[in-house]
């Protein structure tokens, strides 16, 4: 195995950065806080065994894990073993799945390992995530592993910030646009016009609102390590390196990628997918992806985590000879949000690839009114896509199934909201190399419920971005805590989310797979435990309900959850006896 | 964009010769792809090899599959045998057929990338194909079943007891969604040069509560060095959002200076269409007196943190208030533009320059008492909040 990069353990009575790996068939780990330092910024850290990220649990299949927790702090605490099947009371949800562990208490997590692949852990209390405590799993597979490499290495991308995480959200509640210096101004270079400005404005709204929480706090981090404190990782020329990449951060989407050389995926979300090729790819908060690499003849290689709104990055070197270093690409221009963003429908894509091509020209709400605009789809035949800014409304609530509560934790409706399986992702529409979608992604091994969903469940996305409301169907967590969605037991069900807002939501169920509804056949729709909803756009995947319990689903944007958008799945138990 | 390497082609199925079935453990408990008796799920078994929680009340074992090696739980559903899942025997059938199928495709399938859906997957998908049509999928949504149940989510009661988890769940639902906050805006706090004595003004705001709720108490004045504060009123409102951008206001507002008044508020503040902070509120005094105010600005970006802001305010009045030297119908303007430097979104200073009319009937209340009704000054303060 790999030495893991743990770096600037110099000061006594730090918390370390990178992680330590523990295994074997008990495990503990320990809650504790400290003062933290990145790149010369300080801040207070929640750390578990004493370093950001967290240890590397690697567990083994067919095992039984148990895994102890103990809490140091001066507050409650918990762990969610992300993307596990666990009996649901070892989940690690206060609330929902367990009473947290005390301060000064302790827990333990005890089930079968019944999986394979790259997964993470986390807090899920209060916002100690973002304050430190995650850190990565490694389930290495019973048999032997289809993925076959020389080297591997895990990538865990994350965020450190000199605020408490409870700053952070007050800021976002209180000064709208709060952590955005990207915004436009007079003297941006955004290739916007006038009009298109004025339009923008109209509605309230701001095309360059891409991440809540920017590079403007946030040090990127590759395993703990800023983009200055050099993570390095060895090779030698023509090892086949399998990265599995965790996107453990709390508010941050990041494009990855590493110039000069392609990656194969070879798993989302810790399960296998059919090998493809990509040179970039977007990863959502809470996903994983692993892919394999195979350096060529260079003394090093970049692996750039450049966050979405491109604000910042997370840095790693492949490095043949210590200290070798690759060109650090500089930030790309800040994306804009496009017409499809805004729940427009897709104007005239054919593929994923040229969407923002056409909302570029198009974003153009005044180009719209001319009719220039990417009509020449099918999309332009109907009727709802015949678009007039004049007469546009962004919050016609009339749309909204009667699911949805109209409050003023809604801000807008997508007007003509379309599946965005095949989108890259904001701002990687456009690229001259390719750049991995979901539609690429196929199940390595078969599915195995094959039934086509008995029912269609419909949630819609919203939220309101001035008073930085979130929620499922308009309703707050806090409104409809006692009204969970319901799932018999084994059902087989397709989910449907509507995205009402501009902002992407990585949705995550916890306790199950389901399978992304992406144009594969039933058998090969990939298996994942976080999907990503494109702004205004729709996302579908098919579930089998077949783990009972009580299950914690939300948007994995931390703040999100916190101001609401939470909600809990209730799985019927099997019945013992059926009629 | 579905090209592979030819190397993790290779690997994959290298490795996928081997008992790669176990990459999925969930495999073991998995329901074998054949047809099922129909596509209601109502209570399909599902067996699962996973052993019982220690903590398992009896009463809720229910909760939890049994572990798959037991023998299958009774069942006296005439379509028992039809059903997809033998739990029983799952680990004695060598290897489903599904499997086989996709092993032998892996197996042997250098060239599985030419193939989206190689052939294995068509005769896998042969006895299944009932079930692999996406097209039979409900397109409108569906209530549940009567099995989902109904009622809060409890499951974990069963486990740890109610009173064990009461705790949690409360701060789960008042952690997401349910906090109150605080915050105090100094929108203004400026110094006034103008002809005569220099003066002073202020308006803020704070608020407590929730995302729909607020207490709100505004307060704004002005005055002159030396002198007596001409204008200072302090608001105390209720405020409740009606929308996703405005909040409706309504309380009580007392005037400190010269012939106090007290008044009942009605009004709107919050965001319109183009940016504009806008705020319009009416009066209503103890005497019977009608005013109003509408007051709009809107911070055009110059960079991201310098930043231009025109301000307007209209007073009116719907009646003559000799008292308070108010006259019917517009009764003052004032315009504003101030230039502020956001060293951090919480601290902002400026530089602006306001212009202040008193009109028509307090235009000549103002000449009466030998005052100008006109008034430009240059400002210098403070935009601030926490």
């Amino acid at each position: 195995m790999p030495a893991w990069a743990r770096g600037a353990n110099v000061t006594d009575g730090l918390v370390r950065e990178g992680f330590d790996e523990v295994s074997g068939s008990s495990i503990n780990l320990t809650v504790g806080q400290g003062p933290r330092s990145v790149q010369g910024r300080s801040g207070h850290a929640i750390a578990v065994n004493g370093s950001v990220p967290g240890p590397l649990v690697r567990l083994k299949e067919g095992t039984t894990a148990r895994l102890t927790v103990h809490n140091t702090l001066d507050t409650d605490t918990s762990i969610h073993w992300h993307g596990l099947l666990v009996p649901f009371q070892m989940d690690g949800v206060p609330g929902v799945s367990f009473p947290g562990i005390p301060a000064g208490g302790k827990f333990t997590a005890e089930f079968p390992v019944r999986q394979a692949g790259t997964y993470w852990w986390h807090s899920h209390a209060g916002l100690q995530e973002q304050a430190g405590h995650y850190g990565p799993i490694v389930i290495d597979p019973a048999g032997s592993d289809p993925v076959q490499a020389d080297r591997e290495y895990v990538l865990l991308l994350s965020e450190f910030s000199p605020l408490s995480p409870h700053t952070i959200f007050e800021k976002l509640k209180k000064g709208e646009g709060y952590f955005n210096y990207q915004q436009t101004s007079w003297t941006d270079n955004y290739p916007l016009t006038a009009k298109q400005r004025r339009e923008w404005a109209k509605m309230r709204m701001m095309p360059t609102d891409i991440l809540d929480v920017t590079g403007s706090t946030y040090t990127y981090l590759a395993n703990g390590h800023g983009p200055e404190e050099g993570l390095e990782f060895a090779f030698r020329p023509k090892e086949r390196i399998r990265l599995r990449i965790i996107n453990g951060s709390a508010m941050t989407f990041f494009n990855v990628r590493i110039p000069g050389l392609p990656m194969t995926v070879v798993a989302a979300d810790g399960q296998n997918v059919r090998p493809v090729e990509t040179d970039e790819f977007q990863i959502g908060v809470a996903e994983t992806y692993d892919v394999l690499i195979e350096p060529g003849p260079a003394q090093a290689y970049t692996i750039v985590a450049e966050a979405m709104d491109r604000s910042g990055m997370a840095l790693a070197t492949l490095a043949a000879q210590p200290g070798a270093r690759a060109a650090v690409p500089a930030l790309r221009d800040p994306p804009l949000l496009t017409m499809a963003d805004m729940g427009m429908g897709t104007m005239g894509m054919s593929d994923g690839k040229s969407q923002d091509k056409s909302m570029n020209d198009g974003m153009a709400m005044g180009g719209m009114e001319h009719g220039s605009m990417a009509h020449s789809s099918g999309e332009a035949a109907k009727p709802t896509a015949r678009m007039d800014m004049g007469h546009m409304s962004m919050r016609d609530t009339s749309k909204l199934p009667a699911t949805v509560k109209v409050s003023p934790g809604l801000g807008m409706v997508a007007m003509h909201p379309v599946d965005r399986m095949g989108d890259p992702g904001i701002g990687l529409a456009d690229l001259a190399h390719r750049v991995l979608d979901y539609k690429q992604l196929a199940a390595f091994e078969p599915n195995k419920d094959l039934r086509v969903p008995s029912r269609l469940l419909e949630i819609h996305l919203t939220g309101s971005m001035d008073r930085y409301m979130w929620s499922f169907d308009g309703r707050k967590f806090s409104a409809v805590s006692d009204d969970p969605i319901r799932f018999a037991n084994n059902e087989r069900v397709r989910v449907k989310l509507v995205n009402d807002t501009m902002m992407a939501h990585p949705i995550h169920l916890h306790g199950h797979f389901f399978e992304l509804v992406n144009g594969e056949q039933a058998a090969r729709q990939p298996r994942k435990h976080t999907v990503v909803v494109q702004p205004g756009g729709i996302a579908e995947f098919d579930l089998t309900a077949n783990e009972p319990g009580d299950w914690a689903f939300h948007c994995h944007l931390l703040y999100h959850m916190h101001a609401g958008m939470f909600q809990i799945v209730s799985v019927a138990a099997p019945r013992e006896d059926a009629a | 964009m579905r090209r592979l390497l030819s190397f993790s082609t290779a690997a994959v199925a290298i490795a996928f010769a081997s008992p790669a079935l176990a990459q999925d453990q969930h495999m073991h408990g998995m329901t074998m792809p054949m047809p099922a008796p129909s596509p209601s799920a109502t209570s399909k078994p599902k067996a699962k090899s996973r052993p019982k929680p220690k903590a398992l009340a009896p009463a809720t074992a229910r909760r939890v599959a049994t572990p798959s090696h037991h023998t299958a739980r009774p069942k006296s559903s005439p379509s028992a045998a039809a059903r997809q899942n033998p739990s029983a025997d799952q680990q004695t059938i060598p290897k489903m057929t599904g499997m086989e199928h996709s092993q032998m495709k892996h197996h042997g399938a250098a060239d599985e990338a030419a193939a989206k859906m190689p052939d294995m997957d068509h005769s896998a998908m042969g006895h299944m194909q009932r079930m692999g049509n996406h097209a039979e999928a409900p397109t409108e949504p569906t209530p549940p079943p009567p099995e989902a149940g109904t009622g809060p989510a409890r499951a974990a009661d069963s486990i740890w007891g109610a009173e064990a988890m009461r705790a949690s769940r409360e701060q789960l639902r008042s952690e997401n969604g349910g906090q109150t906050f605080a915050k105090v805006l100094i929108d203004r706090l400026e110094y006034k040069a103008h002809e005569g004595k220099d003066g002073y003004a202020w308006e803020g705001q704070a608020w407590y509560g929730g995302d729909i709720d607020k207490l709100v108490v505004r307060s704004e004045g002005e005055g002159t060095f030396g002198g007596k504060a001409e204008r200072a009123e302090v608001q105390a409102l209720w405020g409740h959002a009606i929308g996703p951008w405005f909040d409706l206001q309504a309380g009580a507002r007392h005037d400190f200076v010269g012939p106090t008044r007290t008044y009942a508020v009605v009004g709107v503040q919050g965001l319109a269409p183009y940016q504009f902070e806008t705020s319009a509120q009416a009066f209503l005094s103890t005497k019977g007196e009608l005013t109003a105010r509408i007051e709009g600005e809107l911070d055009q970006r110059i960079t991201q943190r310098l930043i231009l802001q025109p301000r307007a305010e209209l007073n009116l009045a719907a009646q003559d208030i000799p008292e308070l030297g108010i006259g019917a119908g517009l009764d003052r303007a004032e315009v504003g533009l101030r230039l502020r430097y956001e060293f951090a979104r919480e601290f902002a200073p400026y530089v602006g320059i306001a212009q202040e009319w008193k009109v028509g009937g307090s235009a000549d209340y103002a000449h009466a008492r030998g005052d100008s009704a006109s008034t430009t000054s240059l400002v210098i303060g403070l935009r601030a909040w926490f």
